[in-house]
């Protein structure tokens, strides 16, 4: 339960601190860190308006999107603080979960008729399938490493403390960055500040979304952050540590997190499009080295 | 031929009328030649038979060549079509198409320019544009605007797309039916003229008026001291700073990278604050009237300036360094959009465009005004032809015109007792053709003035550089990918309402 209230405080911050460094390196006038907050308070007042195109799919996928992702966090334990939820092999439960969001929200976007929606839709639909093989070479490592396939176990029996394990840690967490990023349509792969439907990714299918429905998308973006964020975490932590130093290390690792995705998008400039797939291909790359890693350290490759 | 040299008027009768024959060979044989390019060809109602004028811009020997045909109102209202043989002169076939019903003869692409109030065929509806379109199963069509997503100005952009990548884009204007050539000569007063002018597009005001004034002194035979010329080539130059700097920002902007956009855009602000300074109006609006002005250059103005540069300066090679060299930037940039040499030189296309794929072409080298013969300029050019080499052509001429603009106030001294007011009431001569070039920061601005028997406007021709270049931003999107066109699209920055006069 501590690490479900952990996480939804968290993701309450995340997007405003983002914005903060953003605003900070580009030398503009900083917004308040609860300012998308107040925005969401402000869409959620609203009323949503439906295009008499679309159909049901168009009004229930917000909806299921944001119970998926927070059906997901009920599956994320922080350090010792177990999961609501936990079965053997969850983290396979826990990846199609978000996928079934995004699966709703890609066909809302093509329900809408609308061919900049569509162009968006099967970009995201694109990304999302290339960065799969990513996140699962990578859970699949980590379970090897420590020979146990729930989320709770796995990361409770994780402890990178010997030479080979640090290249574990360290490619794992930058893979997971950058996982976060695709699936959250940052940089450098969607632009979430552009005004420009033509090379636009996940904010041009949401553009016929309104009110109360578009809040509850950005409050699953919120989430998705801050689930990642708190992936990232299990990685540091120590389950040896008391309860209190991991809360403050996981709000800490927290900020640096979205510190670090402020940073990353506001000095450089976006990937081309067609270089897109490239990019994320990579991620799988380095997910298997941490697999290659995982094999020599359980002893299944023996290097002479 | 008659020649005539940059803002000078001649008697219209001089312009010899050629049979249409002959008018077509001599206009084959003179444009055969890469040097020499048409800035205007339009026709106008004289009485009741048509008469054509074409000016063709000789850069070799630094002169303007006049020629012109007649059509009477009796004669069959068709021509044999010169775009065949010079793709380059579409775009005014296409307008006097338009404007007159005139039929040229295998025309390729003899689509309306800009549906004017005023146009031959009011039936032909802008909703009845004939769009390019491929049949296939395999593609599909996107349609962008008229209402633009960045409430810049409205433009009909019609993509074939195979997949993300872009097999033809065809660009449609002409949504603002604004009538400017004919306000021009409904309005008498030229300080009315002047205003008008420098409305003609909102980020070419000096461009614009200076063509503008130029011409009205031309036919008016009245001198215009060296010092008056020079402010105005200053406004000139520091108008094209604050703009390619603007842009500079904006490509950042479309790059995602916020940091770049930001300081550019600061920068720029530093460059319009000081022409706001200086005349009241960031754009340079009120600064350029007819054989004088209110606001003259003084030495106060020079100081400020120079110390305005010094810190522009400082801070643009500063981001300038980190921009141009920043990996993401590049990758995002190069290889983008290409128009090579040929395909530059058979659109016909002008300024920064033309100077961006290797050629060169600059009014202020080929057919300099007082200014620049004084104080001569170099023009650039990079080869490649891409979004990056018009991105770095945009910082190069930056520095250019920085160094010049120093050059002019570290080797002349301003004397307010050298200015004069304008004057507004100037008799303008009968029965003549004046023809004004200037580079502004898009490129050529072209206008012809043609004047009645008793003095009065009988004509007035405005050309903005994006009339020929939009055809460049066309080609440069084949085989580019969709998401490609916004950078592409802003590092040309072309003018609408150039286009929509």
């Amino acid at each position: 339960m501590i690490s479900l209230i952990l996480i939804f405080i968290s993701a309450l911050f995340f997007v405003g601190i983002i914005t903060k460094v953003k605003a900070k390196i580009a030398a503009r006038k900083m917004p308040s860190v609860f300012q998308p907050v107040y925005d969401v308070l402000r869409l959620l007042k609203k009323a949503s308006i439906y295009s008499p195109t679309t159909s049901i799919i168009f009004r229930i996928a917000p909806l299921i999107y944001l119970s998926t992702v927070l059906m997901a966090t009920l599956f994320i334990p922080i350090g010792t603080n177990k999961a609501i939820l936990s079965f053997e092999g969850d983290f396979v439960f826990f990846a199609y979960l978000l996928a079934i969001g995004k699966f709703m929200m890609i066909i809302a976007a093509m329900d809408t008729g609308s061919g900049f929606e569509g162009m968006g839709a099967n970009r995201e639909a694109l990304y999302s399938m290339l960065v799969e093989p990513a996140f699962f070479i990578l859970a699949g490592s980590v379970a090897l490493f420590t020979d146990n396939i729930s989320f709770n176990d796995l990361f409770l029996n994780l402890h990178i403390d010997s030479n080979l394990s640090y290249i574990i840690g360290i490619a794992a967490i930058y893979v997971l960055i950058y996982i976060a990023m695709v699936e959250n349509s940052r940089m450098p792969v969607d632009d979430p500040k552009t005004h420009l439907e033509l090379t636009m990714v996940h904010e041009v299918m949401v553009l016929d979304n309104s009110g109360f429905d578009l809040a509850l998308i950005h409050i699953a973006t919120w989430l998705k952050f801050s689930i990642y964020g708190s992936l990232i975490t299990n990685f540091i932590i120590n389950a040896t540590w008391t309860w209190y130093w991991q809360i403050i290390y996981f709000l800490g690792i927290q900020a640096i997190f979205a510190i670090i995705i402020g940073g990353l998008e506001a000095f450089r400039a976006r990937n081309k499009m067609e270089k897109n797939p490239q990019w994320i291909i990579m991620l799988s790359a380095i997910s298997v080295v941490v697999f290659l890693t995982a094999l020599i350290i359980t002893q299944k490759i023996i290097l002479n | 031929m008659l020649r005539i040299k940059n803002s000078q008027s001649v008697d219209i009768n001089k312009i010899k009328i050629l049979k249409y024959p002959e008018f077509f060979d001599i206009v084959l044989q003179l444009l055969s030649d890469k040097q020499r390019h048409c800035t205007s060809y339009f026709a106008y109602k004289k009485h009741t038979d048509l008469h054509f004028i074409m000016a063709i811009a000789d850069d070799k020997e630094h002169d303007i060549i006049l020629l012109s045909h007649l059509l009477k109102a009796d004669e069959k209202q068709e021509l044999a079509s010169l775009t065949k043989q010079i793709l380059a002169l579409h775009i005014f076939e296409r307008e006097i198409h338009e404007n007159f019903g005139i039929e040229f003869k295998n025309h390729p692409w003899q689509k309306p320019v800009r549906f004017a109030h005023n146009r031959a065929n009011t039936k032909m509806q802008i909703n009845d544009y004939p769009f390019y379109s491929i049949k296939s199963e395999e593609l599909h069509e996107v349609g962008v605007g008229p209402i633009h997503a960045g409430i810049i100005e409205p433009g009909h952009f019609r993509f074939i797309c195979n997949g993300e990548n872009v097999l033809h884009l065809e660009i449609q204007l002409g949504w603002q039916h604004r009538g400017v050539e004919q306000l021009f000569i409904n309005k008498k007063n030229n300080l009315q003229r002047s205003l008008l002018s420098e409305n003609i597009a909102g980020d070419t005001v000096i461009g614009h008026s200076l063509a503008f004034v130029r011409n009205i002194e031309a036919l008016s035979d009245v001198s215009v001291p060296e010092q008056l010329e020079i402010e105005r080539s200053l406004a000139l130059e520091l108008e094209r700073i604050a703009i390619h700097t603007g842009d500079i920002g904006a490509l950042c902007v479309d790059a995602a990278y916020h940091l770049g956009a930001n300081v550019f855009g600061i920068l720029r602000t530093g460059i319009i604050n000081f022409t706001q300074a200086w005349c009241g109006n960031r754009f340079g609006k009120s600064l350029i009237r007819p054989a004088g002005s209110y606001l003259p250059f003084t030495e106060e103005l020079k100081t400020e300036l120079l110390s305005v540069l010094t810190k522009f300066e400082k801070q643009f090679e500063e981001m300038a360094d980190l921009t141009y060299r920043l990996p993401s930037i590049q990758n995002r940039f190069d290889y983008v959009g290409t128009v090579t040499q040929k395909q530059a030189e058979l659109l016909g296309t002008v300024g920064l465009s033309a100077r961006m794929s290797g050629i060169e072409r600059d009014v202020r080298v080929s057919h300099p005004n007082i200014a620049f013969q004084k104080f001569p300029i170099e023009s650039i050019c990079v080869k490649k032809g891409d979004v990056f080499a018009r991105f770095l052509l945009k910082k190069k001429e930056i520095r250019k015109s920085i160094a010049w603009i120093r050059n002019v106030l570290a080797n002349y001294n301003f004397d307010i007792q050298n200015s004069k007011s304008p004057q507004y009431n100037l008799q303008l001569k009968p029965n003549s053709f004046a023809i004004s070039l200037n580079e502004a920061w898009r490129g050529e601005v072209c206008h012809c003035a043609i004047t009645d028997s008793s003095g009065n406007l009988l004509h007035y021709k405005i050309k903005d550089p994006s009339m020929h270049n939009w055809k460049a931003l066309e080609l440069s999107l084949r085989n580019v990918e969709i998401s490609d066109f916004p950078i592409n699209n802003k590092s040309y920055n072309l003018s609408y309402c150039g286009n929509d006069l």
